[in-house]
């Protein structure tokens, strides 16, 4: 690939540098945007290629509650799940994470010790971020302290679609500086930036200051996770790696609730970032239901009949 | 040189003394006070009036056999020159606004209503009509242009408009002139038969060669000196005064032509079919009034049928989204 | 991690194909009075699919006085109302057998069946639902109080959308009370005899739809007959200049929808992941066996360096293969004749020095292959910008001013379609507004819908056939 746009992405971190920037992208055609989704969603994935992406799609998520009534037991059954997701089955994979509020990193962590997942933690006043930067830091020091090898933060939108790139950009930079080793997941909130444009705009914003990935949704708010946004994200990731040789990974989140939908996710990933990103490293999956589904379908797959949800465990 | 005749027949101080009427002493063989001054017919190519690049011309006679004039016989390369013309000023002509368009053809209108007598006279010598039949067909004339006039900003609203397309797309036909329109003016119309095609053809943004009446030239010249003062860019019309047998063959196989009207083509109009054929030439063929007079063209509300032939339908299509 | 899609092969089993095939005339199928046959293949394997009839001129006599006695006795004197309830009724069974013919389309065509599937079936049902609801409304489509069939339509269709093409010459011609004979392209007859017996099952009156299979001489002798009222055609321009040479001097009604070498123009402000779609869907859809297709890629220099690499990877994701795979997006090139003219014609640039390129891309042993190609380097005299190669080759040029852009656009004999990419407002109205071409898309390419006039300027071809338009080609 030759430099692409992306690469003029300036030396000066000024309010005005970085509007010129962002604004100074390829648009994005919304109709040739979904288009393009929806042709890949007919992708037909079946037998060992469906088996082959199920096992990689369980290794990719991060299994999430972000309930207020989240309890330390909850909290330690989710963790529980996410080693051992079929207790019938030991040949199914682990997931990539496990995904929880600050206060629950500990009893996440203790949880977790020895299977080699890591704790995800929401931080940054998650989810409407409307906290100040002092608060937002605060959370993320506490949760890194307990343990949290990843932090997904929230950015300002109200500041993004105000036109103060500046503000955004800094507080992801300065989240970044607190995160210390732990990687920096970059929530975008898609649904509430509205445009495609906005969607691209933020990835590279986010990406220029330091996120490690780029994640489309909370999960609060719809719509979430939509293909067209995670395929725009996705070239947002693709240009980048050819403009500075470093990968940034994808995380959408919210409304995938299906093997078909994780499937179509992979696909998406396979034919837009390409299969550099078809790894627990660059790519996850925040959901909750989704694993039984996944897990009924490995099961339908090897067995050959339907199983029953009474089969899987609901925590 | 062939068909230029050897002298003057017995007609000449016939015609003369008609069209010469007003410059003619009281007086059956008095020396005349003032001798008229005749006027030499002529192509119109590009806003100009030149001679055959041939140099040939041709007698024309009125409707009882009396030598009116002589008139450029156009050859092979005036019509070469006149497809040049109209190519080139199609574009600018194409690019007018529709409402400039229209006031252009209405002003036409405007520059022929005050030189009826003339076009009146010469419909008397050229057809034998009656004062009051060539009166009609004048004022038939002029009220065709303001016909057409009125079209230039309606006929793609009548003829385009919105396709409701299934799918999140914006979808809009528009009809747009099709370029150089070869025209054959009906040959015993002279005027307003000349009129009637080829108004519709520029009031749509073609540009034309036309063809005119071989054995009633005249009035074409006359009109083209109306179109010449009236704004019409040169070039948009062209007029060769001629046989279409001879010139319609190069036209009507010249590939930079984009449709015929094969109205006065005669016997000729099949063989001219065929030759369009090669490149897809757009054709319009002889209808029921171009056998016809003067008369066969009064309908007062010819419609959009001599408009369509010479638009092609133009579909764009644009996403819908934020 | 490589993602190997496993294969996902469409099942065949919704196709029973009968070993012969004879012509659809009068109601029935009757064999061809030449007792001759001619096979058609599938193009992806070779394998034999049927034998059809080879109509032969007693047998085109037939079909026009069938038609004729059906248009004087029953469709020109039924209500619009209940003409238009048949074609509604038409349009249901294609779309309740629309899997069906699907399959038999990418069998006979080699396109793939994610094409048939999700484009060419449900825009045939969507033409038939369209013009049948015109059947009783032509009184209100300003062409006249009260306009008047024309007769007998003889109508001949390409291959490379077989009913597709058999949808949008029917539905109009029916639909305003004319009866067809219609000659499906030697290559893919199966759906319009398919077809056929979807009118049986309709119970449409006998002699409104025929159907007459064989090569270019029963095409020929069809449009050539004395006692038709109507010629339509979709195929190539030399036989479309054919055609109008054989109908001069008569009374008979012509549209003629020919080739064309679109050109895709994109500024240096498009939306660029959305313009390499465009671009790719432009020239590989359907093979590149497009008429339509954006043949020609007019890319503005200043980005030509960013937007190759970027089509080209695009390009290497193209799957390539067997057309009934759901995955496929690349299908056979549709008969050995047309993949000698693809290879000789993409010959002539490597003579003329363009630079060829083809992503990595295994073709099968068998059938009719051709890799999706990109020529850059080529200019406007090269031929592969000038003809028409009808095969998956684009052809790269580059432009500084969207003046250039124009004038290359239109520097062609052709004018069907256009493509435009910026995401400037007025300047795509100012490219659409210059461009000589019947068809501009802006943003998007090669969409199509019944609703919207399809046709060329130039040798592309005359009349429209779609929306309201396409009423007036069989109206008098």
């Amino acid at each position: 690939m030759p430099v692409p746009h992306t690469a003029f992405a300036p030396e000066a971190t000024t309010n005005h540098a970085l509007r010129a920037y962002l604004h100074g992208l390829p648009g994005v055609d919304e109709v040739g945007a979904r288009a393009r989704a929806q042709d890949l969603s007919t992708r037909s994935i079946k037998t060992t290629a469906k088996a082959k992406a199920i096992d990689l799609a369980i290794s990719m998520v991060d299994l999430t509650t972000l309930e207020g009534a989240d309890t330390p037991g909850k909290v330690r059954s989710l963790c529980a799940k996410a080693a051992l997701p079929d207790p019938a089955d030991r040949t199914v994979p682990h997931v990539g994470a496990v995904c929880v509020y600050p206060d629950m990193v500990a009893t996440a962590v203790e949880a977790l010790r020895g299977t080699g997942i890591g704790v995800a933690s929401v931080a940054t006043a998650f989810p409407s971020g409307r906290a100040p930067l002092e608060v937002k830091l605060a959370d993320t020091r506490q949760a890194v302290a307990d343990g949290a090898s990843e932090i997904d933060m929230v950015i300002d939108r109200g500041a993004f679609l105000s036109g103060d790139y500046l503000k955004v950009h800094e507080e992801i930079v300065a989240v970044k500086e607190a995160c210390g080793e732990a990687h920096l997941k970059v929530i975008l909130e898609t649904g509430e930036l509205v445009t495609y444009d906005n969607v691209r705009r933020a990835s590279h914003l986010a990406m220029r200051a330091g996120g490690d990935f780029i994640k489309t949704s909370t999960g609060k708010v719809a719509p979430a996770a939509t293909p067209p946004v995670t395929l725009i994200m996705l070239e947002a990731v693709r240009d980048h790696f050819a403009a500075t040789g470093r990968r940034i990974g994808v995380k959408p989140a919210g409304g995938i609730r299906t093997t078909k939908d994780a499937v179509r996710n992979l696909v998406l990933v396979n034919e837009t970032a390409g299969p550099d990103w078809l790894t627990p490293d660059l790519f996850r999956i925040g959901a909750s239901s989704l694993l039984n589904d996944l897990l009924m379908q490995r099961t339908r797959l090897s067995t050959g009949t339907y199983p029953g949800p009474d089969y899987y465990t609901q925590d | 040189m062939a068909e230029r005749r050897e002298n003057k027949k017995k007609g000449a101080a016939k015609a003369g003394a008609k069209a010469e009427a007003a410059g003619t002493a009281a007086g059956a063989g008095a020396v005349p006070a003032r001798l008229a001054v005749r006027k030499t017919y002529k192509l119109y190519l590009g806003g100009a009036f030149p001679r055959s690049e041939s140099g040939r011309s041709y007698p024309v006679a009125s409707a009882d056999g009396t030598h009116l004039a002589n008139a450029s016989l156009a050859s092979r390369k005036d019509a070469r020159d006149a497809v040049g013309a109209a190519r080139k000023a199609f574009g600018g002509w194409s690019g007018r606004t529709a409402y400039n368009r229209g006031q252009i053809l209405y002003r036409v209108a405007e520059v022929m209503e005050g030189r009826r007598e003339q076009f009146a006279a010469r419909l008397v010598d050229a057809r034998g009509l009656s004062r009051a039949e060539a009166d009609r067909t004048v004022s038939t004339a002029v009220d065709r242009w303001v016909y057409y006039a009125g079209w230039t900003d309606k006929f793609a609203q009548v003829l385009g408009g919105a396709n409701p397309v299934s799918g999140p797309f914006y979808n809009h036909s528009a009809p747009e002139p099709t370029g150089v329109v070869a025209v054959f003016a009906p040959q015993d119309a002279p005027l307003l038969g000349l009129t009637s095609v080829i108004a519709p053809v520029i009031a749509t943004g073609n540009t034309a060669v036309v063809v005119t009446s071989e054995k009633a030239p005249l009035a074409a010249i006359d009109l083209a000196e109306v179109l010449a003062t009236s704004d019409l860019p040169g070039g948009v019309v062209n007029l060769l005064t001629g046989k279409a047998a001879e010139i319609g063959p190069h036209l009507a196989s010249h590939a930079d032509v984009n449709a015929l009207d094969l109205t006065g083509a005669g016997t000729s109009a099949v063989e001219f079919e065929k030759a369009a054929a090669d490149t897809l030439t757009r054709v319009l063929r002889p209808g029921p009034e171009a056998e016809g007079g003067e008369d066969a063209w009064f309908d007062a509300d010819p419609g959009t049928s001599r408009m369509t032939p010479f638009l092609e339908t133009k579909t764009v299509w644009h996403p819908v989204g934020v | 991690m490589i993602f190997e899609y496993a294969p996902a092969p469409e099942s065949r089993s919704v196709v029973s194909l009968r070993e012969t095939y004879d012509l659809f005339i009068d109601g029935e199928f009757t064999p061809a009075r030449s007792g001759e046959y001619l096979t058609t293949l599938n193009p992806a394997d070779e394998e034999k699919l049927a034998q059809v009839a080879v109509a032969a001129p007693e047998d085109v006599d037939r079909a026009v006085a069938a038609a004729r006695r059906a248009y004087d006795t029953v469709w020109s004197r039924m209500s619009g109302a209940e003409r238009g309830k048949y074609l509604f009724r038409i349009a249901r069974i294609i779309q309740e057998r629309s899997r069906e013919l699907a399959v038999l389309e990418s069998m006979d065509n080699g396109k793939p069946i994610k094409e048939t599937r999700d484009v060419d079936l449900p825009l045939v049902a969507a033409h038939f639902f369209y013009y049948a609801g015109w059947a009783d409304k032509l009184s209100h489509a300003g062409l006249g109080p009260d306009p008047r069939p024309l007769g007998v339509a003889a109508q001949v269709i390409p291959w490379n959308f077989p009913l597709l093409m058999l949808a949008w010459k029917i539905a109009p011609a029916l639909a305003t009370g004319n009866t067809v004979v219609l000659k499906p392209a030697e290559t893919t007859p199966l759906t319009a005899l398919v077809f056929a017996q979807i009118c049986q099952e309709a119970d449409l009156p006998p002699g409104v739809v025929n159907i007459l299979t064989g090569a270019g001489e029963t095409g020929r002798a069809l449009v050539q007959h004395p006692g038709t009222d109507k010629v339509a055609f979709t195929g190539s321009t030399e036989v479309g200049r054919q055609i109008a040479r054989a109908v001069a001097g008569t009374d008979k009604r012509v549209t003629l929808e020919l080739g064309g070498k679109g050109a895709n123009i994109v500024y240096d402000d498009a939306a660029l992941d959305q313009a390499v779609e465009g671009v790719v869907s432009g020239i590989f859809f359907n093979q590149g066996h497009v008429c339509c297709a954006g043949s020609r890629l007019l890319v503005q220099e200043s980005i030509a360096e960013e937007f190759l690499p970027r089509l080209k990877e695009r390009i290497s994701k193209l799957r390539l293969g067997d057309p009934l795979d759901k995955n496929t997006d690349i299908g056979a090139i549709n008969s050995a004749a047309q993949l000698e003219r693809v290879r000789e014609l993409t010959a002539t640039a490597d003579e003329e020095n363009v630079e060829r390129w083809s992503p990595a891309c295994e073709l099968p042993e068998r059938g009719y292959w051709f890799a999706p190609t990109v020529l850059t380097g080529v200019s406007q005299a090269h031929r592969v910008a000038r003809e028409e190669i009808f095969g998956p080759v684009l052809s790269v040029l580059t432009f500084r001013t969207p003046e250039e852009a124009v004038t290359k656009a239109n520097n062609t004999p052709y004018g069907l379609s256009a493509g435009v990419w910026t995401e400037k407002g007025s300047r795509m109205l100012w490219t659409a507004e210059r461009l000589r071409a019947g068809v501009i898309w802006s943003n998007t390419f090669n969409k199509f819908d019944p609703t919207s006039p399809f046709g060329g300027y130039k040798e592309s071809g005359y009349g429209r056939e779609g929306g309201r338009h396409g009423l007036e080609a069989y109206l008098g």
